[in-house]
């Protein structure tokens, strides 16, 4: 008897062992590691034991987690010009299309924890959606007659969200450009470059050289862009009792706002913008000052270790920041930031066919000064493109979201293929796997029949 | 007729700025506004602002393209403007976002945009009727997705040049014969009502 009620006892205990460290992880611990219900996205992964940046609230449902969503990709979708934004879903007159498919809400399309039925860009309806609103596009359009609904979105015919390359009178504009312009350029980085930037003479170093670390720093510092009055040790490392030797990963957010918010949202930065306070971290348009303070920050830098592409194996635990590509005191730009770093971590077939690309070669000569400016194509050149400044007309700062033109791929086609390649040319190579994979070595062999039909509708 | 009492803040006032004020009071609560008057006062302020964008901006300034160039794209134009139903939309959109107590669309048995003919029975109907009855409205209740609503349809006559050159000239429009004073659409208010 005696037996019986110790091991009720000891059950007991250990009942209650169990449930208080899972009650400590649920209630107490920011990252609840046994609570994952499912592999998560390639996009969400990096964030995925940081449940409250997605979950606020456990009883919040669609409508909570739809703010989430909102908080991180809203912006981003507006500047896409969203061709099915929810409030073209509110319209009581969709009610029995909302019945299929309820597309007032992200997780419609997109439900996280789903591995086994997620596809690219997270989509984990079947493929053939479109069907639920379009199925009589054919009596519109005769030449989509007999197309399978599992087509729709094939490279080059059209996207859910993002159709700016895309829309008919778009592709009629581009009919018959030639696969490479005469003169071709990247616009933007060529405007980047010859932006007329003030260079004032360095000032004396405001920190005692007294070591040879310091002057080392000193004279990479010298010969770096940060060599300004504006950019002098105390920038960056402090003063008097704030002085630092390390200074934070995200020390730069001081000075360069535009370039941090893309690195915070890209799959570089993202597990930095999470805050302790989850609902504190999004939407990430508000100012990002706190995030310099470790302690507002719940997870620790990404390391390729933590990735899902090939990455170099020697760098797996190395924490990703801004100085992991531009260095601290040399402060690199050019090749060294668009493509010795990149190249640095990334291992995958794609990255390791750049070297000796078409692409490559052109940077090697841009870089030599024997082709213009801008005629250089890096590996920044197309996955991190540059765009308007948020804030300044006429000035161009560099999206540091390197997903920002790959979801999907035909978003790179304006802000960079088309300065160079015709539209069909373009179209056709994003479109071919093995293009890609060779790094665009070699003539696509995919073709893309849009602009072929929009130019016969025109016709008609 | 069923009477829809407006909670809070006066809807119509609030939701086009007719008013910046929201001043109700539960006696004016209680009494309840009459759906048809809602809807017929919304679409007043719609209607207006439909005519002065198009007549006091688009046919203005974009004579020959001088200042500004209407287009379909405007996004991709430097000196681009919605075109006026585009802005329409873009209202339409905006108070979706704000409130679920009205809505409201722009809709044609001849649309440009196939998604916007008419859908529901009273929409064809209504459109029906407004065009086979120039300068009358048509109302009804529907119930759609569970929920009833007071839903109206007025007619979009053509106030410009631009309305029935555009329509007439676009490649996807199905009539290409529309005159000024035509009626070339129609306007569908929704009202949801009490159950």
């Amino acid at each position: 008897m005696k037996k019986v009620t110790l091991f009720y006892s000891l059950l007991t205990l250990a009942v209650l062992a169990v449930a208080g460290v899972w009650a400590n992880e649920l209630f107490l611990e920011p990252k609840k590691e046994t609570f994952l219900i499912g592999e998560t996205t390639h996009g969400h992964h990096q964030i995925e034991l940081a449940c409250a940046t997605c979950h606020q609230s456990p009883f919040g449902g669609d409508d909570l987690l739809q703010d989430a969503c909102v908080g991180c990709h809203g912006a981003e979708l507006k500047q896409a010009q969203d061709s099915h934004p929810k409030s073209k879903f509110t319209d009581p007159r969709n009610a029995d299309r909302l019945a299929q498919i309820d597309a007032r809400y992200c997780v419609a399309c997109h439900r996280e924890h789903r591995p086994r039925i997620t596809r690219d860009m997270g989509v984990t309806l079947a493929t053939d959606y479109c069907i639920a609103c379009h199925e009589d596009i054919a009596e519109d359009r005769p030449s989509h007659e007999g197309m399978a609904f599992d087509t729709c979105a094939s490279a080059g015919c059209h996207n859910y969200h993002d159709n700016r390359a895309l829309y008919e009178d778009f592709l009629t504009q581009h009919a018959g450009e030639p696969p490479l312009h005469p003169q071709p350029v990247l616009a933007a980085m060529q405007a980047y470059l010859e932006y007329p930037a003030a260079t004032p003479a360095p000032p004396p170093a405001d920190y005692p050289l007294t070591s040879d670390a310091a002057e080392q720093a000193h004279q990479q510092w010298l010969h770096s862009a940060h060599a300004n009055p504006d950019s002098n040790c105390s920038a960056c490392h402090g003063t008097g009792e704030s002085f630092t030797e390390q200074p934070d990963a995200l020390v730069c957010i001081d000075c360069h706002q535009p370039q941090a918010a893309g690195f915070l949202r890209g799959k570089h930065g993202m597990r930095l913008a999470v805050r302790r306070q989850a609902e504190e971290s999004f939407p990430l348009n508000q100012a990002l000052q706190p995030l310099m303070d470790p302690n507002q920050r719940l997870l620790t830098p990404m390391t390729p270790a933590q990735g899902r592409l090939p990455f170099k194996t020697e760098v797996a635990h190395t924490e990703l920041t801004c100085n992991s590509c531009h260095g601290a005191h040399d402060y690199q730009l050019g090749l060294a930031a668009a493509v010795d770093a990149c190249l640095g971590c990334h291992d995958d077939e794609h990255s390791r066919q750049y070297q000796g690309s078409p692409h490559h070669q052109l940077a090697l000569k841009a870089a030599a000064g024997e082709l213009s400016p801008g005629s250089g194509v890096t590996c920044a050149s197309c996955h991190m493109p540059k765009v308007d400044h948020p804030h300044e007309a006429g000035r161009f700062v560099t999206e540091h979201n390197q997903n920002a033109t790959l979801r999907p791929n035909e978003k790179m086609l304006r802000p960079v293929c088309l300065d160079c390649h015709g539209l069909q040319f373009a179209q056709d190579a994003l479109a071919d796997p093995a293009l890609i994979h060779n790094n665009f070595s070699g003539q696509p062999r995919v073709a893309i029949d849009s602009i072929n039909m929009a130019k016969e509708r025109a016709k008609e | 007729m069923k009477t829809m009492k407006i909670w809070g803040c006066a809807v119509l006032a609030g939701s086009v700025a007719l008013s910046t004020g929201c001043g109700g009071n539960e006696e004016a609560k209680s009494a309840g506004v009459d759906p048809q008057l809602m809807a017929d006062s919304l679409f007043a302020v719609m209607a207006a602002d439909r005519a002065n964008y198009t007549k006091l901006i688009i046919k203005r300034l974009s004579a020959e393209g001088e200042f500004i160039k209407a287009d379909e794209h405007w996004e991709d134009i430097a000196n681009g403007a919605p075109l006026p139903a585009q802005m329409f939309r873009f209202g339409a959109e905006a108070v979706a976002e704000r409130t679920d107590a009205f809505s409201y669309s722009l809709q044609s048995l001849w649309p440009i945009n196939k998604q916007n003919a008419p859908r529901t029975e009273v929409e064809k109907a209504g459109l029906q009727y407004i065009a086979d009855n120039p300068g009358k409205n048509y109302y009804a209740e529907e119930t759609l997705g569970g929920v009833n609503y007071y839903t109206a349809v007025y007619p979009d006559v053509a106030v410009a040049t631009p309305c029935v050159d555009c329509h007439n000239g676009h490649k996807d429009s199905p009539r290409t014969d529309f005159k000024i004073g035509d009626t070339m659409g129609g306007v569908v208010v929704r009202i949801p009502l009490e159950s």
